[in-house]
């Protein structure tokens, strides 16, 4: 490479970043858009197919509409389902960045959950201003213990994170079925699997119960914003974050410039579970009030998606977190309007992922949208 | 993802590896047996177990197993093969060891919750070969993609779509239609996993993931939208046990292997054929090496997206089967995230079979008996929670895979896209 080229590499290079140019901009805007577009028409196919007729599917996607955005009831709706789906896809996203697949978000969402309620009624004679966030925080740590598990199976024996993510989702449901008929976990007076409630010190306060005691929407929201904040700087202003991006782009790179490897993975692990626990505890600490069997109700899995949605960059999640929660207060609205399956959702949500995970897809199916590059310098 | 790693290791480090394995099974089978002794070692009275049924055949007396006694030489022997393991094992030994060890552990816990109790072993096998189906025919699928290195955790959601396909078509067009159109779609899974990965190079974790989550709200919004107005259309035959004549006849092996549905003898066909297909032929042979090292495979000729769009649509047409398995083979009616995580614990069949069919199958006969267990076990009333019992294969399933015992080591390809040049 002669000293012109590279200069004019360096300029480019420089140039991007005051403007960013077309193929980026198509990247975060127009696969996302084309994305959500084709996934909303091919779930009027679906409904289509199992004899819903045209005017139901208009009125079920009105209903989409007004249920996540058209009152403050829905806002309120689509905030307290985004909350869960943001900080558990900001582990994720961290996890992308530092390379480790964690399918395992489900399972230390029900960790942390659990872990927030038991502290929450086991110190119950604590003010609230102690005994919420020491809630909040057991959640975090549990979950970063319970991910930290397959960290450290990954960074000492090289076992694949995948894996024993997935054997640690499976473990948790188990565990949490033990724990919830433990005499002094169990709901007195209750044979079936039921924590004891929260008490309402460690409850996070409903936000708008001035204006109508319905509206759900709670602290949480905060939590949630702060993560996005700290994960932003921890990737992009820390040392360690640079570390996380420079393991997850070239691992050998990473050791060849001196960086713990089996370290930063433990850490990013449990930083990730630590996010996901805490999503956990804002499930039971906010909304639901106690643990059941399965109360993560698949948040864990849909949080990958919003985590590949939100291209694993904190903004984006906090974006793809506030889409999909409008998608799930929505789907309800749906239900009870136009009497359409909420798991049409489900469908909605994959095809989205499809088509975001698969740009060169949407590529093949949407050519005019995109600028035809001769050079190949994308992929 | 770190196969090529561990197979850089020089040999100073797998020799110590090695031997830090072998004391690590040392003393888990040490503890072991002191935790056979301690926790269960309190077991007066027989244990009973029936080995047939009135109507058999052949009657076999029950077995009466004084339970005291036989608990005390089952950790004796196991603490002499842990100690054996700790102080001079290593090689063929250490797994061989662990596996008797842990054998005997799971014999005498049966002894000691049986003890003063009757209990038929024939029924707990039978049901234990019933619940292995789904979980082997889901390692199977996933052997055959993870062979072409293809990571297929889309496994779950075929079986879904499988056990859904075999409900609907079955009430339409009758049981055997629902089996066919089960494999086909299962296929058609397989196929567009393929795609995705192959053609598209998408990310093959974020494909699986994005098939189970389509299938599990295409399923789960079907049938909450038509089968709950339209029951007739989610009430599929059942396929009937059929008795082998002569061989079902057999004690204790006759009703586990040969007075099952057709699930379970096409599980056993499948693993069979797929075993001799993959190390026994020139095509399985290619398989392979486009597992191990496509651009070897493809120097030599071999078309390497041909053949995993091939391996993978089979891999998806066994996991169709085995779907179908949980409507018309056991229920006749579809619910909503039937398959419960199944097709996850298929997954770890086949890394706990070390990506080899027969090893899934054993696996899977692992998973199915500690289930058919810990149903039995509730019904004996022991007080170690049943929860715990489920738990064990997957804590295993991590042991493995970490390499604690013995080494899994998945083709060197594998989960990585091939571009070719």
């Amino acid at each position: 490479m002669s000293v012109n080229e590279s200069l004019d590499a360096a300029r480019d290079k420089l140039l991007q970043r005051a403007a960013p140019d077309r193929t980026e901009f198509e990247d975060l805007v127009i696969v996302p858009l084309f994305a959500f577009a084709v996934a909303l028409i091919l779930g009027a196919v679906t409904m289509l197919a199992t004899g819903v007729d045209l005017a139901t599917i208009g009125r079920s996607y009105v209903a989409l509409l007004v249920g996540s955005v058209g009152s403050v009831n829905a806002l309120s709706e689509t905030l307290v389902a985004a909350i869960p789906l943001v900080l558990a896809g900001l582990g994720l996203a961290l996890g992308f960045r530092a390379g480790l697949f964690n399918i395992g978000a489900e399972g230390q969402i029900l960790m942390g959950g659990l872990a927030a309620v038991i502290f929450g009624f086991t110190f119950s004679a604590l003010p609230f201003v102690i005994l919420m966030p020491l809630s909040l925080l057991a959640g975090a740590l549990t979950g970063a213990f319970y991910a930290g598990i397959a960290g450290w199976l990954r960074a000492a024996t090289g076992a694949h994170e995948v894996i024993s993510t997935i054997m640690l989702n499976l473990i948790s449901y188990r565990l949490l079925d033990y724990m919830l008929s433990l005499p002094w976990v169990q709901r007195e007076g209750r044979a079936d699997p039921v924590s004891r409630s929260v008490p309402d010190a460690a409850e996070l306060p409903r936000l708008l119960e001035w204006l109508d005691p319905n509206l759900r929407l709670h602290a949480g929201v905060f939590v949630m914003l702060l993560a996005v904040a700290f994960v932003y700087w921890l990737l992009f202003r820390t040392k360690l974050g640079f570390e996380f991006r420079a393991s997850g782009a070239s691992p050998d790179a990473a050791r060849y410039a001196g960086m713990h490897a089996s370290l930063i993975i433990v850490i990013a692990m449990a930083t990730a579970g630590a996010l996901a626990g805490l999503a956990g505890a804002n499930q039971v600490l906010g909304v639901l009030g106690r643990a059941t069997p399965g109360f993560s109700a698949g948040i864990g899995f849909d949080a990958i998606a919003v985590a590949l949605l939100g291209r694993s960059h904190p903004i984006g999640v906090l974006f793809a977190g506030l889409l999909f929660g409008a998608l799930q207060a929505g789907g309800r609205q749906m239900q009870v309007d136009a009497g359409v399956g909420i798991d049409l959702i489900g469908i909605i949500q994959a095809l989205v992922i499809v088509f975001i995970a698969a740009p060169l897809l949407v590529r093949a199916i949407f050519p005019w949208g995109f600028r035809n590059r001769q050079k190949g310098t994308h992929q | 993802m770190n196969g090529a790693e561990t197979l850089q290791r020089p040999n100073a480090a797998i020799d110590l590896g090695a031997r830090r394995r072998t004391r690590i099974v040392g003393a888990i089978l040490i503890l072991l047996a002191a935790f056979v002794v301690v926790v269960l070692g309190d077991a007066p009275g027989d244990a009973t177990f029936r080995l047939s049924r009135p109507r058999d055949v052949w009657v076999l007396p029950d077995l009466i197993v004084p339970a005291q006694p036989f608990i005390y030489i089952a950790a004796a022997l196991t603490a002499f093969l842990g100690a054996r393991q700790f102080l001079r094992g290593g090689g063929r030994w250490t797994t061989l060891s662990l596996g008797l060890g842990l054998g005997l552990g799971v014999l005498a816990f049966l002894v000691w919750a049986t003890a003063g109790n009757a209990f038929s072993l024939t029924g707990m096998l039978q049901a234990t070969m019933v619940r292995a189906v789904p979980i082997a025919l889901g390692g199977l699928a996933a052997v055959m993609c993870e062979r072409v290195a293809v990571v297929n955790i889309a496994v779950e959601g075929m079986l879904l779509a499988g056990a859904f396909t075999g409900a609907l078509m079955g009430s339409v067009v009758g049981g055997w239609g629902g089996l066919l159109s089960a494999v086909v779609i299962g296929g058609l899974f397989g196929f567009i996993l393929a795609a995705l990965v192959v053609t598209y190079r998408m990310d093959q974790i974020i494909a699986g993931v994005v098939i189970n989550l389509f299938v599990l709200g295409l399923t789960s919004y079907v049938s909450s939208q038509v089968f709950a107005e339209m029951r007739h259309l989610n009430n599929a035959p059942v396929f009937r046990a059929i008795d082998i004549p002569l061989l079902s006849d057999i004690p204790v092996i006759g009703p586990m292997l040969f007075q099952q549905n057709i699930f379970v003898y096409g599980a056993l066909i499948m693993v069979a054929v797929s075993t001799y297909y993959l190390f026994h032929t020139r095509n399985g042979l290619r398989a392979r090496a486009v597992g191990e090292h496509p651009r070897a495979a493809d120097t030599l000729g071999i078309d390497v997206y041909r053949t995993r769009y091939l391996h993978v649509t089979i891999g998806g047409m066994i996991a169709g089967f085995g779907g179908a398995w949980f409507t018309l083979g056991s229920v006749g009616r579809f619910d909503e995230n039937m398959t419960g995580g199944r097709g996850f614990i298929g997954l770890a069949a086949m890394v706990f079979g070390r990506w080899h069919p027969v090893g899934a199958l054993m696996a899977a006969l692992v998973f199915g008996f500690t289930d058919s267990l810990q149903q039995k076990l509730a019904l004996l009333q022991t007080p170690i929670p049943s929860e715990f019992l489920a738990m064990a294969p997957y804590v295993a399933t991590i042991v493995v895979v970490a390499g604690l015992i013995g080494r899994a080591r998945p083709p060197a390809a594998d989960g990585k896209p091939y571009v070719k040049e």
